[in-house]
């Protein structure tokens, strides 16, 4: 196949992605926005398969057989809670494949005359560090989520100065690799280094900073193939490689921002690895604490006209979604409106909520962003918290002291009555007490969130058959 | 160096066009986002592809073939997952 028509069918997959990218700004065009970009992808891999630089497909089939194998198990089985290790693992996949790509092809250009431009050494070192930190730092994500590991931070004394020489290790042997490229070892001596980064940067970082630390690495992902991209000298990779690039970036500045935290004190922080000394816990709760029971809310919910629910990881930890949504419906027949506030940082990923809520049928028109919540709740008669802590804590406005002071937070206190499911009077991830907990329009109802949920539910049908 | 200049070109242009885009994504769909982006990072597929196919050492076959697992992996399942989401959301 002459290169003109290989260069103008990339052209048309570099298209592709970007519209199936902005037809993922509204749920009616989503689906099809993903399906052009995979039929991007498919163009781009089939004309590639007819390149006639390739003599043998038996490599070629075997890899693709296991990984659309692989792959596709992993899309159907994943459950939607365990969403972020998925995408955590994808991620990781995807540098791993932009580093083994340029390792490749820094064998493929020893002794051909020319191939060793700046451009190409430069781009090697540089996919093979963001690779291998993109690949490990995956899997130290993906292993905290899953809770293989502690989801909490790891620190320890030296550990700034340790990663910082690790760092300048790697980029020397970058430098080393750009001078001296015949010498192949260093390129894996590099990515060998660049993994061990990978670890030692995502360890310190705790459980609720995930989607932070997701979003960044799904930007890495997309750098390695820009990098690759410019290794291979290929505008597609280049363009598809920036797009994902730029796209992790955004969500990673969107979560800094509703944390109200520098990128730099979310990677270097050890946040919420002090514990919160029980004497503050004390003086916050003590003699003011009221628990409810769920006969109790759930009077209190049969004369509510707008019910806000603002949901949490926790929600996610006890699979309460579709109990949550029985819940909405109910309260919707009997002419309650109801809504939900989800907190840009609720859950462990960016969105991970609405998914969940998307999952147990939830229409996408009652879940409202933090911004567009804000205003209605001092007409709310009942805001529900189930599994949410830092996220609608008021110390966040009053405290500036306080770890998550400025940090925008649902206002939830605003609400008539605030009912706060939770199993206890444990602090969120900033291990710091929440004084909403203690507030006088607050009840807690001190239970599992889904069992919970449904003893409402119960209470609810049982008053509607006595009326 | 007329061809460094050129691919710097396409990439500070496509970082540009990336962020335009994405800045219009809402928040509900944030996570479909990422696995569907990162679907399409898995395109290093086209250069673990002629790596693999190329027969230029048993060494740079096995990194390619290794890489073909890999981006495959991530744009078979990332393409995937992504929709059964987007399916969500699309229903009523």
């Amino acid at each position: 196949m002459p290169q003109w028509i290989v260069s103008l069918s990339y052209l048309l997959s570099s298209a592709l992605f970007i519209f199936g990218l902005k037809r993922l700004s509204h749920p009616r065009t989503a689906v099809r926005g993903n399906l052009l970009g995979a039929v991007g992808m498919l163009i781009a891999v089939v004309v590639t398969l007819l390149d006639r630089r390739i003599l043998s497909y038996e490599a070629i089939l075997a890899g693709l057989v296991v990984g659309s194998a692989v792959g596709a198990l992993l899309a159907v089985k994943i459950h939607m809670t365990a969403m972020p290790q998925m995408v955590a693992l994808l991620n990781g996949f995807g540098g791993a494949a932009s580093a083994l790509v340029a390792g490749a092809a820094l064998y493929e250009a020893q002794g051909v005359p020319g191939a060793m431009t700046g451009q190409f050494t430069v781009a090697t070192a540089a996919s093979g560090l963001i690779g291998g930190v993109t690949f490990w730092g995956s899997l130290v994500a993906f292993a905290k989520l899953q809770e293989l590991i502690t989801g909490n931070a790891v620190v320890f004394r030296g550990q700034h100065l340790l990663n910082g020489a690790v760092f300048a290790i790697s980029l020397a042997l970058g430098a080393w690799l750009v001078l001296r490229p015949e010498q192949t070892g260093t390129y894996w001596l590099l990515a060998g280094v660049a993994s061990v980064l990978g670890v030692l940067a995502t360890i310190p970082i705790g459980g609720a900073d995930m989607p932070v630390v997701i979003s960044l690495l799904n930007s890495y992902s997309g750098l390695a193939a820009a990098a690759t991209g410019f290794v291979l000298n290929n505008n597609m990779l280049i363009i598809a490689g920036s797009l994902v690039g730029a796209s992790g970036i955004i969500l990673t500045r969107i979560m800094c921002q509703a944390m109200n935290r520098s990128l730099a004190n979310v990677l270097f922080g050890g946040f919420g690895a002090q514990p919160v000394t029980a004497a503050t816990a004390d003086s916050v709760y003590a003699g003011k604490v009221k628990a409810a029971s769920a006969e109790e809310v759930a009077m209190l919910l049969e004369t509510a006209r707008r019910v806000v629910i603002v949901p949490g990881y926790g929600m996610a930890v006890s699979q309460a979604q579709h109990a949550v949504q029985s819940l909405a419906n109910l309260l919707k027949a009997r002419g309650t409106e109801v809504l939900y506030g989800i907190h840009p940082v609720a859950g462990r990923m960016p969105g991970h909520m609405n998914v969940l809520l998307a999952e147990a049928d939830v229409p996408y028109e009652d879940l409202k962003e933090m911004d567009e919540i804000n205003p209605l709740l001092k007409q709310t008669d009942v805001a529900i918290v189930i599994g949410a802590n830092d996220v609608v804590n008021p110390l966040a406005r009053t405290d500036p002291k306080s770890p998550i002071a400025g940090m925008p937070i649902i206002d939830v206190d605003q609400a008539r009555t605030v009912v706060v499911i939770k199993r206890s009077l444990s602090p969120g991830f900033a291990g710091i007490p929440n004084p909403l907990f203690a507030a006088p329009n607050t009840l807690m109802l001190f239970a599992d969130g889904k069992k919970a949920i449904n003893e409402i539910i119960r209470s609810l049908q049982e008053a509607g058959v006595a009326a | 160096m007329e061809n460094l200049i050129a691919v710097i070109t396409v990439f500070v242009l496509a970082m540009f066009v990336g962020f335009e885009v994405i800045v219009k994504v809402p928040p509900t769909l944030h996570t479909p986002l990422m696995s569907g982006s990162n679907a399409i990072s898995g395109i290093t597929i086209v250069g673990a592809l002629l790596s693999a196919g190329s027969g230029h050492t048993t060494l740079t076959t096995v990194l390619g073939m290794l890489a073909v697992v890999f981006a495959t992996i991530n744009v078979v399942g990332g393409f995937l997952v992504t929709h059964r989401m987007l399916e969500m959301f699309r229903r009523r």
